[in-house]
């Protein structure tokens, strides 16, 4: 046997659908996109600069990383740049410079490198990062204070804080199709509703989300907002200014989904995400927080592992 | 390559496509060499086979002293040849090359023998014809004490993808196949037949007078575990096979090979396979078992160049081999050429939890954590926790996962370590 060419010997399965990471994460980027340009369009150039610096600098702790630890370089699979991305999205377009730094330092070298990179987290890195500032530097999330300078055409308030220390009549002036339209203040990619719901669905139909957790996330608020309201509606807002403010619907679509710190059979997939609906909505009611959809995301991280030993029985196994 | 649709939410579907699409039957001619290989650990001390020894065609070749393996060999030559291959995860086979010769004479042993079609007969001679796995003919397992076989199913569709030799078999030899069953029925005295019809075989399978029932058309459906369970509603336990049970698979190749045999007084040589060339268009092929690929690549003016990749088998669940020479085996159902620009990149990526596995599994398997076990060598654990057992070899989650990391590779091999793991604790004990 005289052989004069190297052949690719390997095992099956010889073919490959041709998903890649790199794809997952240039789509979660594309379908963030609408609700960053509204919040540009709302607060102009600033709202730019937290976003474009918040996204190079998680690429570049990420590069340091992985040079510093010779690890290989994973920048190019654009994990690094979402992070970036999401972490903007839910600052104010105040937000300082040196916390943005800090920020996608927390979520890209804490958050997500220490623990061993992509997949070996058990906390959204985004999420953890963000409830580390919100707590150190709680007056820049004052999102009435942080936004007062600018000129809306509509009522700059954010919602949740109105509805925090002015009660319920404070919210009333909030249609639906303004909180939808982002009409109210807060995170620069946070207060589009529509843009975040499309974005959602896009990624939904993808499949790269798991549909399941944003729905039931979106359940477990709906519903235990609407219990608060019908035992007090004096006291406790309803469910619509619940969903369609603060952070509820990028935590739906975008923060709760992350693959790593969630669940991915369908009954941990349930409980994961009705709790942390029914977390926020606690956190926002009865809680010290304005919003509580990074804590209840945190927390619902925490037992995740604990969740998904709920699984079904493989076929044939013997008891 | 059938890529994920934009519409990832779905499953993937992968349909075994039709017979229609595959032009008319190519013969390959006798090459100058074949190469027949058998499961069996090369050793060369034992081996009764010695070079420059003259063999006929169709004549059975007992391999080793004091074991009743054998090849048969389906030319007329001269040994020129015994040498050792190494296939997947190392296992070693028995290779016996053997020279053409000008003129071709049949060996007539089995003609005699072929008056009478008892189990033995065909388990002494047919083990090695068309349609039949190397290692475990589904021949043998009828003789086998330990597994008494009350129900025979007769495959009539093609397991794995782009391969059509199982509906080449029906469409051109029903004649044969009705044979076979009978003397397979007759021979074993099993009455309880099933012949797994793939889509559009229903109507010609009928006439055949035995239970026909007809597998979906999407991959995996046509794989045995599965026939075992939505055809059959009988759950194979895990770790278990069909023939543990008492169902006993043969493909219509095997049961034709039957058939021809008696019919004809010859044992069937020659293998129907696909090539796949590299622009995904299919051909039929006979060739004699034996013929190198080469043969069959020029018989089609195929070549290859470095890095390009040969696959013996379907894309999900069958081998790569090193050599160009690598000879058409009794079960190589088709094979595949893959441009080195087609293959797909296998990444050192973790898993990233995305559940795509878990998802098209066709049994359950948490495949993303016992990925995570195997790849660090849990093997013990990933077999009792996670299911390791269960599965049944689809290659899917391979085929699906986002991180691009060779999942199936991990299950086999692991599959494969601990089986010898467990043939040595009981060789140590016993
Ligand atoms: S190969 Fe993968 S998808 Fe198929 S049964 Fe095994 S674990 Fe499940
Ligand atoms: S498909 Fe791959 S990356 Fe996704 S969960 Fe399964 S093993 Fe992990």
């Amino acid at each position: 046997m005289v052989d004069n060419n190297k052949f690719i010997v390997s095992h099956a399965t010889f073919w490959h659908d041709g998903s890649r990471i790199s794809t997952r994460n240039y789509n979660i980027a594309l379908a963030a996109l609408p609700a960053i340009l509204l919040g540009i369009i709302c607060y102009g150039m600033s709202a730019v600069g937290v976003v474009s610096l918040s996204i190079s600098s998680a690429i570049i702790w990420e590069f340091i990383f992985c040079r510093i630890t010779k690890r290989s370089l994973t920048i190019g699979d654009g994990n690094a740049a979402v992070i970036g991305m999401l972490f903007g999205m839910l600052l104010p377009a105040t937000a300082p410079w040196w916390l943005v730094i800090l920020g996608t330092f927390v979520a890209v070298v804490i958050g997500k490198q220490i623990y061993g990179g992509i997949g070996a987290y058990p906390f959204n890195p985004v999420v953890v990062a963000m409830a580390i500032v919100m707590i150190s530097w709680k007056d820049i999330f004052d999102f009435n204070e942080a936004l007062m300078n600018y000129d809306f055409d509509f009522a700059m308030v954010y919602p949740l804080a109105a509805l925090k220390h002015f009660g319920v009549s404070a919210v009333d002036s909030f249609s639906l199709g303004d909180l939808l339209m982002g009409k109210q203040s807060g995170g620069i990619g946070s207060t589009f509703g529509v843009g975040l719901i499309a974005g959602g669905i896009y990624l939904i139909i993808r499949g790269i989300i798991r549909w399941e957790i944003a729905l039931s996330f979106l359940a477990g608020v709906f519903i235990t907002a609407l219990i608060f309201n019908m035992s007090d509606s004096g006291r406790y807002a309803g469910p619509v200014v619940h969903l369609f403010a603060g952070y509820t619907l990028i935590g739906a679509f975008f923060l709760a989904t992350e693959d790593s710190s969630s669940p991915v059979n369908f009954i941990p997939i349930l409980i994961y995400g009705a709790g942390t609906g029914l977390l926020t909505v606690l956190i926002r009611n009865i809680g010290v927080y304005v919003d509580g959809v990074i804590f209840a995301i945190l927390i619902m991280n925490l037992v995740n592992p604990l969740l998904d030993k709920i699984k079904p029985k493989a076929i044939g196994k013997v008891a | 390559m059938i890529k994920r649709s934009f519409i990832g939410l779905l499953k993937p579907r992968l349909e075994y496509g039709s017979l229609e699409e595959t032009p008319s039957l190519k013969q390959i001619p006798i090459p100058k060499e074949i190469t027949l290989l058998s499961n069996c650990p090369f050793d060369k001390k034992n081996l009764l086979l010695k070079k420059k020894a003259t063999v006929k065609t169709g004549q059975k070749l007992l391999l080793y002293k004091e074991s009743d393996e054998y090849v048969v060999s389906s030319v007329t030559g001269q040994v020129s040849s015994t040498s050792s291959y190494t296939g997947d995860f190392g296992r070693s086979y028995t290779a016996i090359t053997i020279e053409v010769a000008d003129d071709e004479e049949v060996d007539d042993e089995f003609k005699d023998i072929s008056k009478d079609a008892s189990l033995e007969t065909i388990k002494n001679f047919l083990a090695f014809s068309p349609g039949n796995p190397l290692g475990n003919p589904p021949v043998k397992l009828f003789v086998d004490k330990d597994k008494s076989i009350s129900t025979i199913v007769v495959c009539c569709a093609d397991s794995d993808l782009l391969i059509t030799t199982n509906r080449h078999v029906v469409k051109s030899d029903i004649d044969a196949v009705k044979e076979g069953i009978s003397i397979l029925k007759a021979a074993t005295g099993v009455n309880d037949v099933v012949m797994i019809a793939s889509h559009g075989q229903m109507h010609e399978l009928s006439a055949i007078g035995e239970k026909v029932s007809q597998v979906n058309d999407t991959y995996p459906s046509a794989l045995p575990h599965l026939i075992m369970k939505d055809i059959l509603s009988k759950v194979v336990p895990a770790g278990k096979n069909p023939e543990d049970i008492g169902v006993g698979f043969i493909s219509a190749e095997a049961v034709a090979s039957i058939g021809k045999a008696f019919s004809n007084g010859q044992i069937p040589l020659t293998k129907i396979l696909t090539l796949v060339k590299k622009d995904g268009s299919k051909s039929l092929v006979s060739a004699r078992i034996g013929t190198p690929a080469n043969d069959i690549f020029n018989a089609f003016n195929i070549t290859l160049n470095e890095d390009d990749r040969i696959i013996f088998g379907g894309p999900m669940t069958g081998s790569s081999v090193y050599s160009e020479n690598h000879p058409v085996q009794p079960d190589t159902d088709a094979i595949i050429i893959q441009d080195r620009d087609d293959i797909p990149v296998i990444s050192d990526y973790p898993c990233t939890n995305c559940g795509d596995c878990l998802r098209v599994c066709p049994v359950n398997i948490q495949v993303g954590m016992l990925v995570r076990l195997l790849e660090g060598g849990h093997y013990e654990e990933a077999a009792d926790q996670y299911d390791l057992y269960s599965c049944i070899e689809c290659g899917l989650c391979s085929y699906v996962c986002v991180s691009g990391m060779p999942i199936f590779q991990y299950i086999r091999s692991a599959k494969y370590e601990l089986g010898r793991a467990n043939t040595a604790e009981a060789t140590n004990n016993g």
